[in-house]
């Protein structure tokens, strides 16, 4: 590379302060929320048995890593969710490519899916709770509940939204129906599967917490529920800080995954 | 010259739900081994259609298509190579990837095979570019990898369908003629569906004229240049300018 010249240099020095203000900015935001809460509850403008304080949360959690209960509740609600969300991927991919092969199965199923997918999934978890009884299988199928059957809607859709003549491509050459789901339907569609996963990964945090809230001894939502029945509002907040911080690295995992195969294919 | 296909009176219509139209209506013509058929006809008359029933992708209703004197659908099974109007290289594989395309799908890719199509990706000056994602090459690159995946499998006859009109008018020319004399070299029998007389012209040695839908064999001409004159060589010849004439009055007669 040559010499870059003084506007170019002009440009990316604008571009770099920029992302610096941005950084800045946010972390400013995080410090002055912690900031002004902690203040509040000290000097009594909230009360703390009521909104907790930073230093309570932070307390709260030091004392339940201590006891080893942290980790049980963290990590049964992380198994469940984790669990729930390969389940749904494999599951709506199965399904989405039956239903491509199939025209007949697909128009069939078609409104049947459709009201599934926009029934508020919440109100079948009681059901499943007295079918399948109170235990972590019910909870993470309550979390499949959420999320598949959205997922195969939006894949089905992009199933069938691939070039019609990149599928004749796969004929000219003498391909059968598994040649065109093989070579062209599924490796154009790996994209459209990371935005889903991306979807699923927060639906299925969704239906795990909605599950515990209803049928578990175990787990953050588990933890909010009785937090809040016994007045322990510091286990509250804490588990929603926690799932906070679950849902964005679980969200950032599924990025960085989607930026490597995308590096990868360019 | 030996008969390669026979074309006997096929007629084909498409069917929807709110009725029938009709697209080809007895069709008639013999290709002969090492024959560059170009196809002409106004636009939405049935080019795209015939070539489909040449490639054995639909079965006509009426009439038969015959390859080495042999009902054609659904045995092409390599037989017969098929270009369409864009290159539809996959974006997710490399050039390689993308020519050896058609031998992965008939399992027929035998490392003789891959070393054919590697010499062939070396001829026509695509071998650097084997690890490259076709983003990365130009138009007429891409459309020349699109011919090595065509001809990869060793084709009988080629079928080309509009095979340059996606591309912008001066590749349009060089890669015409690029893909011409690649069909030459490698001695193969072609046919070419275009709305380019021009193009129809410089490449043909016989042209079909369809008339409006539903399509009929309205006239056959033959076009004679001199030996070895490339497609560009030939639209400077004073030939090309009567070819040019004649089959646009076919096209535009009784209009």
């Amino acid at each position: 590379m040559s010499e870059i010249s003084l506007a170019q240099q002009k440009f990316l020095l604008a571009q770099k302060k920029h992302r610096r203000t941005v950084a800045a900015s946010r972390l400013c935001i995080f410090v002055l929320f912690l900031t002004i809460w902690e203040c509040a509850a000290r000097m009594n403008l909230i009360d703390s048995f009521f909104f907790s304080s930073p230093s309570d949360v932070i307390l709260c959690a030091y004392n339940m890593l201590l006891d080893h209960t942290l980790f049980t509740h963290v990590g049964v609600t992380l198994f469940e969710t984790i669990s729930s969300f390969v389940l749904v991927t494999i599951l709506a991919l199965l399904t989405t490519i039956i239903l491509w092969l199939n025209r007949k199965i697909s128009e069939t199923l078609e409104p049947y899916l459709v009201i599934l997918n926009s029934l508020p999934k919440s109100a079948l978890a009681p059901l499943l709770i007295v079918w399948l009884g109170a235990d972590y299988n019910t909870v993470i199928i309550t979390g499949i509940s959420v999320a598949v059957f959205g997922s195969i809607l939006s894949l089905y859709t992009s199933f069938q939204s691939v070039d019609p003549e990149k599928i004749k491509l796969i004929k000219t050459l003498g391909g059968k129906k598994h040649h065109i789901l093989t070579k062209v339907v599924l490796p154009a569609n790996i994209p459209a599967l990371f935005a889903v996963m991306k979807v699923n990964i927060g639906l299925c945090l969704v239906g795990v917490i909605i599950g515990e809230f209803i049928s578990s001894r175990q787990g953050l939502g588990y933890l909010i529920i009785y937090g809040s029945q016994v007045f322990k509002l510091d286990w509250v907040i804490m588990s929603i800080v926690i799932l906070c911080l679950l849902a964005w690295g679980l969200y950032s995992l599924l990025s960085h995954l989607e930026n490597r195969y995308l590096k990868r294919m360019s | 010259m030996e008969k390669l296909m026979e074309i006997k009176h096929v007629g084909y219509s498409y069917h929807t739900m709110q009725g029938e139209t009709p697209a080809l209506h007895n069709i008639n013509f013999t290709v002969h081994k090492g024959d560059f058929l170009a196809v002409v006809g106004p636009s939405g008359c049935g080019k795209s259609t015939l070539l489909s029933l040449l490639a054995g992708l639909i079965e006509p209703e009426h009439g038969s298509i015959l390859l080495y004197g042999q009902k054609l659908f659904q045995k092409s099974g390599g037989t017969i190579g098929y270009m369409l109007q864009h290159d539809h290289l996959l974006e997710w594989r490399t050039i390689e990837k993308n020519v050896l395309l058609g031998l992965e799908i008939q399992n027929k890719l035998t490392p003789a095979a891959k070393e054919r199509v590697l010499d062939m990706l070396k001829t026509y000056g695509l071998y650097k570019f084997k690890d490259a994602r076709p983003s990365q090459l130009s138009g007429g690159m891409r459309q020349r990898a699109a011919l090595i995946r065509t001809l990869a499998l060793e084709p009988e006859i080629l079928l080309l369908d509009e095979p340059f009109s996606a591309l912008d008018y001066q590749t349009r020319l060089t890669v015409g003629d690029d893909i011409g004399s690649i069909i030459k070299k490698e001695q193969k029998t072609a046919i070419l569906v275009t709305h380019d007389l021009s193009e129809a012209v410089s490449l043909g040695n016989q042209v079909l004229v369809l008339s409006k839908r539903p399509a009929t064999l309205k006239n056959v001409v033959d076009i004679s240049f001199p030996q070895n004159t490339s497609p560009l060589e030939r639209r400077n010849l004073p030939e090309f300018k009567d070819y040019f004439n004649q089959i646009w009055k076919e096209l535009n007669d009784n209009e």
